[in-house]
């Protein structure tokens, strides 16, 4: 099994993401996604700037996937997209306009886990489009992706396996709701939440984190207390979603998890929200069987 | 354009077709469906019964097979594609990839919309759609604005249908799981969001009324306020300390403030949305909206909704208000 580092989902400046890239070109991570997959006003980072990254990491051996965006609305979030294409490099389709544009230009891509594919025939069409790894949709439990990989798939799994969940996308801006500004006015807020910005219910329980236009769990995902299940399964690459702490440590601890087969339990104090896998064994995705870390 | 209304149930289709629907949309019950409750839907026979009382008055059809179908249980879809063709519907509103491959390879002449659910925002995403399955519709996602709606229109491969009215997604369709976050029971595989199952009312100090939802508080509300159902997008929660409607108020989409533009768009088709809605609320919400869209008809270009109709809308609504959601940049 190998890993994966999914795209940031948060919004970092400039050099924040350099640094993180210039560390993550040593991580034992095999494949890296890049570029900004939740709100198009983010552009501390143009198109070039990302392709500067790719060839950077493609240079130290990691193989490179470019993110497009999760939800497109704009006729000039397209023309990026048209753009990130032409680059030449595999693309992580987030939504049906970039598979669109993947198959009519010959690009293999890997489909994201917002393509809502939860059957093997859902899966050999986009492989005939084009498409060689999937990602689950998160809420997928085990059992089902058990199954689904039983068939005999013709495309390579990559499993999100660890990391705040993304849950949904809207056409607003909650981040800038939150601040009561308007998206077209959000000063870009939500640059000031490098892990997201957290919503709570009424009796001050941590519940959901705000992203921009994306809602995401408070909870994190950690699936390496199932790490064998996995492996057994057939499930090539494992996705790691970054965080602004502890990422290199996590990282290596999946490494080392995977190299000696060794489920672990990754240290509490790593962690941005308290552990999960209740998607994985089919109930709730906020809830903890307890075979990982405590928090 | 056309009206399409909602039937959860036979009087709601006879209510529909009574007051003007052009079209009837239904499914079946089971998860094979985006309003899978209880007591809700249509067995096949009844479907038979619904389909012969729409035809015989001119109105047609269409049957929503819009979840996701799970690996274990995928022949259900393609019985429900199968039945659907067998028991006369007009058309066939699809989410899944799988699903619209089936009844392309296998009923070719049967017409297939593309359901919101498959949050196909772009003409290219159309494209992919029209290309691969051959689909005559798309039902457009609620997060467009309507400058991006007109972008989309122009380019579009295939008639688009948008709502109208009803209950506000305010996540892109098929695109959210924070009800299965939350529940274990999401809209894209059970076709329930923020399920009665796991609802539950408390009754605290001072007549305080709390809502969780599988523990999970929602809201809570005094004597005087009312109570709304504790869907999760729409409940009071806390950022930065703050108490409010930090996703969205309760409240309903409401498009007939901009029907004119909508018709010169080129919009094929008007959705009201509420299956889960009572017979009587599906008869005036109908009677309304075929009053508008034949006014819209006669004079185009002074088209006002009629006050009071206005108000039976709003009086119809989640919170008795009304918004034009991501049509317009400010809701954004």
């Amino acid at each position: 099994m190998r890993l994966s580092l999914g795209p940031i989902l948060y919004f970092w400046d400039r050099a924040t993401v350099f640094d993180f890239y210039q560390q993550a070109a040593d991580w034992p991570v095999d494949r890296i996604c890049l570029g900004e997959a939740v709100c198009s006003k983010r552009r501390e980072l143009g198109p070039g700037d990302w392709l500067d990254l790719a060839r950077m990491l493609t240079d130290t051996g990691k193989e490179v996937v470019l993110s497009s965006l999760a939800l497109i609305e704009a006729r000039s979030e397209i023309a990026t997209l048209r753009r990130l294409c032409d680059a030449g490099l595999c693309l992580e389709a987030n939504d049906y306009s970039a598979v669109a544009l993947a198959e009519e230009k010959g690009l293999p891509f890997v489909g994201g886990s917002g393509l809502n594919l939860y059957n093997h025939r859902s899966i050999s069409v986009l492989h005939r489009a084009g498409m060689f790894a999937w990602v689950p949709p998160l809420e997928m439990s085990g059992e089902q992706l058990a199954r689904i990989c039983q068939s005999g798939l013709p495309v390579e799994t990559e499993l999100f396996a660890f990391g705040r969940m993304p849950l949904a996308w809207s056409a607003r801006c909650f981040a800038a709701r939150a601040h009561d500004r308007a998206k077209d006015d959000c000063g870009f807020v939500c640059g000031d939440y490098p892990d997201g910005l957290a919503m709570q219910t009424r009796e001050a329980e941590d519940f959901l984190i705000i992203n921009g236009i994306q809602t995401q769990s408070n909870h994190c995902l950690d699936l390496l207390p199932h790490l064998e299940p996995i492996r057994e399964m057939g499930v090539e690459t494992l996705r790691l979603s970054p965080q602004s702490r502890h990422m290199p440590e996590i990282v290596n601890f999946w490494a080392r998890g995977i190299r000696e087969s060794l489920p672990g339990n990754i240290p509490a104090d790593w962690l941005i929200g308290p552990p999960a896998d209740g998607y994985w064994l089919g109930s709730a995705g906020m809830e903890h069987s307890g075979e990982g870390a405590t928090h | 354009m056309e009206l399409v209304c909602p039937a959860g149930s036979l009087p709601a289709l006879k209510a529909a077709v009574d007051e003007g629907a052009d079209v009837v949309y239904l499914g079946l019950r089971d998860g094979t469906n985006a309003r899978h409750f209880a007591g809700l839907n249509f067995t096949p026979q009844r479907i038979a019964e619904a389909t012969r009382y729409a035809h015989e008055r001119g109105a047609q059809v269409f049957m929503a097979i819009n979840t996701y179908a799970g690996e274990s249980h995928f022949g259900r879809w393609q019985s429900a594609v199968d039945q659907a063709v067998d028991l006369g519907a007009d058309a066939l509103i699809i989410a899944d990839v799988g699903v619209l491959e089936h009844a392309a390879r296998h009923w070719p002449e049967i017409p297939r919309h593309l359901s919101v659910q498959a949050s196909a925002t772009t003409p290219e995403a159309l494209n992919f759609y029209h290309r691969h399955f051959g689909i005559r519709r798309a039902v457009l996602p609620r997060v467009l604005s309507l400058q991006q709606v007109r972008a989309v229109a122009r380019h579009s491969p295939v008639e688009l249908e948008v709502f109208g009215f009803g209950s506000l997604c305010i996540m892109a369709e098929g695109r959210c799981q924070l009800s299965s976050h939350v529940t274990g029971q999401s809209p894209n595989t059970a076709g329930v969001c923020s399920p009665a199952s796991h609802v539950r009312w408390e009754r605290t100090g001072q007549g305080r009324l709390v809502s969780r939802l599988n523990d999970v508080m929602i809201d809570a509300f005094q004597p005087d306020e009312r109570a709304g159902y504790p869907t999760l997008c729409k409940g009071r929660f806390l950022t930065h300390g703050r108490l409010h409607h930090a996703l969205e108020e309760p409240t309903s989409l409401n498009t007939s403030g901009i029907l004119p533009e909508l018709r010169a768009l080129g919009i094929k088709a008007v959705k009201i949305e509420g299956r889960q809605r009572s017979p009587a609320y599906t008869a005036a919400v109908t009677r309304v909206w075929r009053r508008a869209l034949d006014t819209l008809e006669r004079a185009p270009d002074d088209f006002q909704l009629d006050p009071q109709d206005q108000q039976v809308l709003s009086r119809l609504s989640e919170g008795s208000q009304t918004t034009l959601g991501a049509w317009t940049r400010k809701w954004q």
